[in-house]
C-alpha cells in the first residue's frame, strides 16, 4: 500500500467525518438542554439546498464570497426549520419524537421543492482556501487540503466542550437539561435556553448538510444526505453526550463509509458491496448496544431529555 | 385582550375528533397560500393533491390500493405509539416482509394456488415480525433506543433488498435489470373486483381496523398497552410487564408492516425492484397520528394520505411540481395535528386586560 493511497484514503475519511461531526455537535447541545430533535436529516437537507441555491445564484458574479454566503444560508435554513420544531415542542408541548419525525419528513419534501430548479446544476466546490502549493502538495494536503468547513467542524469540538463545561451559559444550559423545573424556579428561562439550543443545532445540521451539496458532490440531488442525519443522532448517544467521544465516533464512522467507497470503486471485495454499504448502520446498532450497557449504569443522558416542560405556575 | 390556556377537567373528545379534520383543512389553506408565494399555482396544487383523486372516479382504485399498506402499517404502529414504544423502522420491516414472501414464492417454483399465496403472506408477516424483534431484543436486554435501532435496520433492509434483487434473485430474463422475475399468475393475490387493481389486501385493510379496535378497546392486552403508555409506574404497580409490552408492541407493528409488504408484492407489484421501498413505512407514522392512534381513525387517515399520494402524482403532471411535494403536505398535516393536541387538554380563553371596559362594551 503506497503512501499516496494512504493519504488519499485519509482525506476521504476526513471528508466523510465532517458532516456527521457538525450535525452531531449541534444535536449534542440540543440534547444537553433536554430536547430531543429527531429532525436532523430534514434540517441537513434544507441546509444542503439553501447553501447550494445561494452559491449557485451568486457564484458567477461573486465567486469569492458566494460560498461563504451559501454557508450562512445553510445555517439560517437549518436554524429556521429547527425553530418551527421549537415552537411546537416548547410553546404547544407537542410530542418531541413525533414532531422531530415530522421535521425530518417536512425537510425532505421542502428541500425537493426548493431544489427542483437546481437539479443538474454544478458549482465550484468549496475547497481549500490555502495556496495551491500547500493545498495540493503531496504531503501538505493532509493538513491544508480541506474545505474551510472541515477546520470549522474541528474547531467547534473544543469550542462546544469549553462552552458546555467552562462557561456560565453552558452551565445554565446543562441545568435546564438536567432539571428544568429547578432551573425555572431559580429564575432561568427554560424556553429561551432551549430555543437557543434548538436554533444552534439546526444551524449546525444545516452547515453539515451544505457540506454534501457544496463540497462533496458540488450539486443538488434529492435526499442527498442519505440518512447521515440519523447517524449523527446515533453518534450523540454513542458518544455518551461527550464532545471528545463524538469526534472519535464520527471519525470511526468516516472510516467505515470510506471502506464502503473503496470496496465499491475497486470492484474487488470478499463480500458483496451491499455488506459494506450496510456496515455504518449495522455498526451503529452494535455500538449503541455496547454503549447502552455501560451508560445505563452511569446515566449520562440529560435527565429531562425528550420530556415536556410543564411549570405549575 | 390576551389569550389564556385553561386546563380542561377532562380531555375533550370533540377536539380529539375535530382537530384531525381541521388539520387537513388548514393544511390545504396554508398550501394554497405558501405555494402561491413560491410562484407555483397554489390553488391548482391543492385541488389536484386533495380533490382530484376524490372527484375522478377512475382514481378511486389507486387510492384504495395505496391506502391498504398505509392503513395496515399504521394499525401496528398505533399499538406501539400508545405504549410509547417508537418503531420508526416500519419501512424496513415492510421490505423484509416482501422479501420473505418472494423467498417462499421462489422456493415454491411452479407451484401456485391459494395455499402457496397464503404461505407467502404468512412468511411476510413472519419476516416483518423478525426484523422488528431485533430492536425489541436490544431494547429489553440492553436498553438500546428503539427509535435508532429500528431506523438503522431500515437501511440494512434496503441493502439486503439491493443484494438479493441484483444478485441471487435477479430475473435471468430481465435484461440485466436488478429486479425479481414477475410472479406466476397462480402466485398473485386475487383481484376482488374484476377489471380493477383492487386486490384482496385492500379488503383485509378494511377489516383489520375493526379487529384492532376490538383488541385495543376490549381486550386485556389493549388495556395493558394503554396503561404502560400512559402511566408506566402505575403499570408496574398493577403487575403489567413492561418488557412484554415492548416486545408485543414491536412484534405486532413489525408483523403488520411485513403483511403490508407481502400484500404490496403479491397483490400490487408482482415483482420487487430497487424502487420497492416507497416510504409507506414512514408515511404510516403520519397516518397513525392523524388517526389519533385509533384503529378506525387510522382507516380514515390512511385514505386521506393515500389521496395525497395519488394527488401528488396528478399535480406532478398538471401543475409541474415534484411528486415529493405531497410529502410537504403530509408533514404539514402531522405538524398541525401535533400542534392541535393542546386543544384536547386545554381550552382557550380570551381574557380582557380591563374587565370594566369589556363590561361597558357589552352593554
Amino acid at each position: 500500500m503506497s503512501i499516496d493511497f494512504i493519504i488519499a484514503a485519509f482525506i476521504t475519511v476526513v471528508g466523510l467525518t465532517t458532516p456527521i461531526l457538525l450535525a452531531g455537535l449541534g444535536e449534542l447541545v440540543v440534547e444537553k438542554s433536554g430536547v430531543l430533535n429527531l429532525g436532523v436529516e430534514g434540517m441537513m437537507l434544507i441546509g444542503a439546498v439553501c447553501g447550494f441555491a445561494l452559491t449557485y445564484t451568486y457564484g458567477f458574479d461573486y465567486p469569492g464570497i458566494a460560498p461563504w454566503g451559501g454557508i450562512l444560508a445553510a445555517a439560517a435554513g437549518g436554524a429556521l426549520s429547527a425553530l418551527l420544531f421549537g415552537f411546537l415542542v416548547l410553546e404547544l408541548n407537542s410530542n418531541q419524537v413525533a414532531t422531530g419525525l415530522a421535521l425530518a419528513i417536512f425537510g425532505t419534501g421542502l428541500s425537493s421543492l426548493i431544489g427542483q430548479g437546481f437539479t443538474g446544476m454544478i458549482i465550484t466546490p468549496f475547497g481549500s482556501i490555502f495556496p495551491d502549493a500547500l493545498a495540493t502538495g503531496r504531503y501538505t494536503q493532509v493538513i491544508f487540503g480541506y474545505s474551510p468547513l472541515v477546520y470549522f467542524a474541528l474547531a467547534m469540538v473544543p469550542a462546544v466542550h469549553w462552552f458546555l463545561n467552562r462557561t456560565r451559559a453552558g452551565l445554565i444550559l446543562r441545568a435546564v437539561g438536567e432539571n428544568d423545573l429547578s432551573a425555572h424556579s431559580i429564575g432561568y428561562s427554560v424556553k429561551q435556553v432551549r430555543y437557543a439550543a434548538i436554533a444552534f443545532g439546526g444551524a449546525m445540521a444545516g452547515i453539515g448538510g451544505a457540506y454534501f451539496s457544496m463540497v462533496i458532490t458540488p450539486m443538488w440531488a434529492e435526499k442527498m444526505t442519505a440518512g447521515r442525519g440519523w447517524i449523527a443522532l446515533a453518534l450523540v448517544v454513542f458518544a455518551g453526550w461527550r464532545t471528545g467521544r463524538l469526534l472519535a465516533g464520527a471519525f470511526f464512522f468516516g472510516v467505515l463509509m470510506t471502506l464502503e467507497l473503496y470496496a465499491k470503486a475497486s470492484g474487488f471485495s470478499l463480500v458483496p458491496s451491499e455488506v459494506w454499504a450496510a456496515m455504518p448502520y449495522l455498526m451503529t446498532v452494535v455500538a449503541l448496544t455496547l454503549i447502552s450497557r455501560r451508560e445505563t449504569a452511569g446515566g449520562n443522558a440529560p435527565a429531562c431529555l425528550g420530556k415536556p416542560f410543564l411549570p405549575t405556575a | 385582550m390576551r389569550i389564556k390556556l385553561e386546563k380542561r377537567p377532562a380531555p375533550s373528545v370533540a377536539m380529539m375528533v375535530l382537530t384531525p379534520v381541521l388539520s387537513v383543512l388548514l393544511t390545504m389553506l396554508i398550501g394554497v397560500i405558501v405555494f402561491d408565494f413560491l410562484g407555483v399555482d397554489g390553488f391548482g396544487a391543492v385541488r389536484d393533491i386533495f380533490l382530484t383523486p376524490i372527484l375522478a372516479s377512475y382514481k378511486w382504485q389507486d387510492v384504495a390500493v395505496k391506502a391498504a399498506p398505509l392503513v395496515i402499517i399504521a394499525l401496528g404502529l398505533s399499538v406501539g405509539n400508545r405504549a410509547q414504544v417508537w418503531n420508526i423502522g416500519a419501512e424496513g420491516q415492510y421490505i423484509i416482509g416482501a422479501l420473505f414472501a418472494a423467498g417462499v414464492g421462489i422456493a415454491a417454483g411452479d407451484l401456485g394456488g391459494p395455499f402457496v399465496v397464503l404461505a407467502m403472506v404468512l412468511a411476510g408477516i413472519l419476516g416483518g415480525a423478525l426484523w422488528a424483534a431485533v430492536p425489541a431484543l436490544l431494547k429489553t436486554r440492553w436498553d438500546v433506543n428503539e427509535i435508532l435501532s429500528s431506523l438503522m435496520l431500515t437501511y440494512v433492509a434496503g441493502q439486503v433488498l439491493g443484494y438479493l434483487v441484483g444478485g441471487p434473485w435477479k430475473d435471468p430474463n430481465g435484461r440485466n435489470f436488478p429486479a425479481t422475475a414477475p410472479l406466476h399468475d397462480n402466485q398473485v393475490l386475487p383481484i376482488v373486483f374484476p377489471g380493477t387493481t383492487v386486490h384482496l389486501g385492500v379488503i383485509v385493510a378494511l377489516i383489520l381496523p375493526f379487529a384492532f379496535w376490538w383488541l385495543m378497546a376490549r381486550s386485556m392486552f389493549g388495556f395493558q398497552v394503554r396503561v404502560v403508555g400512559a402511566a408506566p409506574q402505575a403499570a408496574r404497580h398493577g403487575g403489567f410487564d413492561t418488557k412484554q409490552t415492548i416486545w408485543l408492541a414491536l412484534v405486532i407493528s413489525g408483523a403488520m408492516a411485513g403483511l403490508a409488504g407481502a400484500f404490496e408484492f403479491t397483490g400490487a407489484l408482482h415483482a420487487i425492484n430497487l424502487g420497492f421501498p416507497s416510504g409507506y413505512g414512514f408515511t404510516a407514522i403520519i397516518v397513525s397520528f392523524l388517526g389519533r392512534l385509533n384503529p378506525i381513525g387510522c382507516l380514515i387517515a390512511g385514505v386521506v394520505l393515500a389521496i395525497t399520494y395519488v394527488g401528488g402524482q396528478v399535480a406532478q403532471t398538471t401543475v409541474h411540481i415534484p411528486s415529493s411535494t405531497a410529502g410537504i403536505f403530509q408533514a404539514m398535516m402531522l405538524f398541525l395535528i401535533l400542534a392541535s393536541d393542546i386543544f384536547i387538554r386545554y381550552r382557550i380563553r380570551f381574557v380582557s386586560r380591563r374587565p370594566q371596559a369589556a363590561a361597558v362594551a357589552g352593554e
